[in-house]
């Protein structure tokens, strides 16, 4: 019995047979996969959940790919939930967690999401693969490309740091580096989706590629013993993953995985150099996105004109949430406080959330008993050149290889 | 024929400006509007635009040329 019923358009109810397709026809909404909920009911249940896959692949009947399609994995998923009591302490949080996602086979949270784009993409007959990205889509792509034996596409404006190129052309995919900035690259793609037969995971297969962000929270859920937090801190972009963490929240208490049905706060961060659904919220209008153009060290997640910043700003406010930013200086020192503290090294979005989780904390925000989770969603070695200009060695001594000159220069 | 979605984004400058009608007087495209959100100072609209692609170009060019933002109806994909 198939759990997928079609897509329907979030803004203007429109269905649609499963394709690859994005937006509505009618009003240009953008479309969500529908699934069978009734079916679903009484067959999800948490020992069902316990006794699959050690990966994000254990919720797969809450993901858009039928139960006979194999799924092309690296095993991504089931990231730890660190309990940050170091962090906490310095924050004056005592049930501080951590969800780190920078422990996914290409080291971001886009596993996830490309995951189950290319296996729906396969199941569904594509044989080419591609994206428009900045970097970790374009890194997650071209490996499960190469995973799945299938053609990869990766267009890059052709000034993306040397670095991002190497662990992208690891995997073997063309890269097309467009002379042209990001909104270029963006409108050459979209215009592209009209004559290419191609599955490009942000945009015509985008419905199924981002139920994969779900899984985020129903670990860090799961992990929690199955318990819904006070409040958790995520990361903007285009916003669609924090839609898809409200929309994972709802099924855990539709499907009876949680007791409790009390939302928790769902908390928006993004840096200043780039913060249009920031803007919008703070505004008197939070549901008029304007877009800006980023500036911002924290590249991966600065999205000028993000297509889901509305929908952000709406579960915020629904949930008691906020959306705050943060400044490059908060981002890099943020970044810092979090390997100091925890030894976890992020990279500038993971600067971003801490750096609000930090800004927040210090504001007030929490009385110290509340259970917060941060989402870590990229590592830090993706980023490393943004600490290369900062002070990043304030410990370091340099010493002669003799014991007096040790003692002379190091204080134990 | 090519079909483009568009997401116009009007500043106070341009608000009261007519100029989607502009759009399909000077150039040889359709337009047909399917969402908007205009208010006395800013607003957006999004647009099917129909035509040959190099006439979209010029059309998309003119738009930019009056100090209207064009981007894709969907938003930014770059991921």
């Amino acid at each position: 019995m198939a759990k997928l019923l079609g897509l329907r358009c979030r803004e203007c109810g429109a269905e649609y047979e499963l394709q690859a397709t994005h937006v509505c026809e009618m009003c240009f909404g953008p479309l969500d996969v529908v699934y069978d909920q009734a079916a679903l009911k009484k067959k999800v249940s948490r020992q069902r959940i316990e006794q699959g896959p050690a990966s994000m692949w254990r919720y797969r009947d809450l993901l858009p790919v039928e139960d006979d399609v194999p799924v092309v994995t690296l095993g991504e998923g089931f990231t730890p939930l660190v309990k940050a009591d170091r962090l906490g302490s310095e924050l004056g949080l005592r049930n501080l967690y951590l969800k780190n996602d920078s422990m996914n086979p290409t080291n971001s949270f886009k596993d996830r999401v490309v995951s189950v784009a290319i296996s729906w993409a396969r199941a569904h007959g594509f044989e080419t693969i591609a994206c428009a990205s900045t970097g970790n889509l374009a890194n997650a792509v071209a490996a499960y490309s190469a995973r799945a034996g299938l053609e990869c596409f990766v267009f890059i404006p052709v000034d993306l740091e040397p670095q991002k190129v190497v662990s992208i052309s690891v995997f073997d995919p063309n890269v097309v580096a467009v002379r042209g900035n990001y909104d270029e690259v963006n409108r050459l793609c979209s215009q592209l989706l009209e004559s290419t037969p191609w599955a490009f995971c942000n945009i015509n297969i985008r419905p199924f590629y981002a139920e994969g962000s779900k899984t985020l929270t129903f670990e860090t859920i799961e992990q929690l013993g199955w318990k819904l937090p006070d409040e958790i801190i995520i990361p903007i972009a285009s916003g669609c993953q924090f839609v898809r963490h409200r929309q994972a929240i709802r099924e855990l208490i539709d499907y009876g995985l949680v007791r409790d049905d009390r939302v928790p706060a769902l908390t928006g961060a993004q840096a200043l150099g780039c913060a249009p659904v920031y803007n919008a919220f703070k505004s008197d209008t939070p549901e008029r996105v304007l877009p800006v153009k980023p500036n911002t060290i924290a590249r991966s997640i600065a999205i000028g004109n993000p297509s889901d910043g509305i929908y952000v700003n709406r579960i915020a406010l629904e949930t008691g949430g906020v959306v705050e930013a943060v400044t490059e200086d908060e981002i890099v020192a943020a970044m810092r406080l979090l390997a100091r503290t925890e030894g976890i090294f992020t990279e500038t979005a993971g600067g971003v959330t801490i750096g609000v989780l930090a800004k927040l904390a210090r504001a007030g925000r929490w009385k110290g008993d509340e259970v917060v989770v941060a989402y870590v969603t990229g590592h830090g070695l993706k980023t490393a050149d943004v600490l290369a200009s900062v002070d990043g060695h304030a410990r370091r001594v340099e010493i002669e290889p003799t014991l007096k000159s040790f003692r002379e220069q190091v204080n134990i | 024929m090519a079909r483009r979605r568009l997401k116009l984004i009007f500043g106070p400058d341009m608000v009261k400006e007519p100029v989607i009608y502009q759009l399909g007087k000077q150039f040889e495209l359709v337009t047909n509007i399917r969402r908007a959100d205009v208010s006395k100072d800013q607003g957006w609209v999004l647009l099917e635009v129909i035509g040959e692609p190099d006439e979209l170009d010029r059309g998309v060019e003119y738009l930019e040329s009056r100090g209207v933002k064009v981007e894709p109806a969907e938003g930014d994909l770059v991921g």
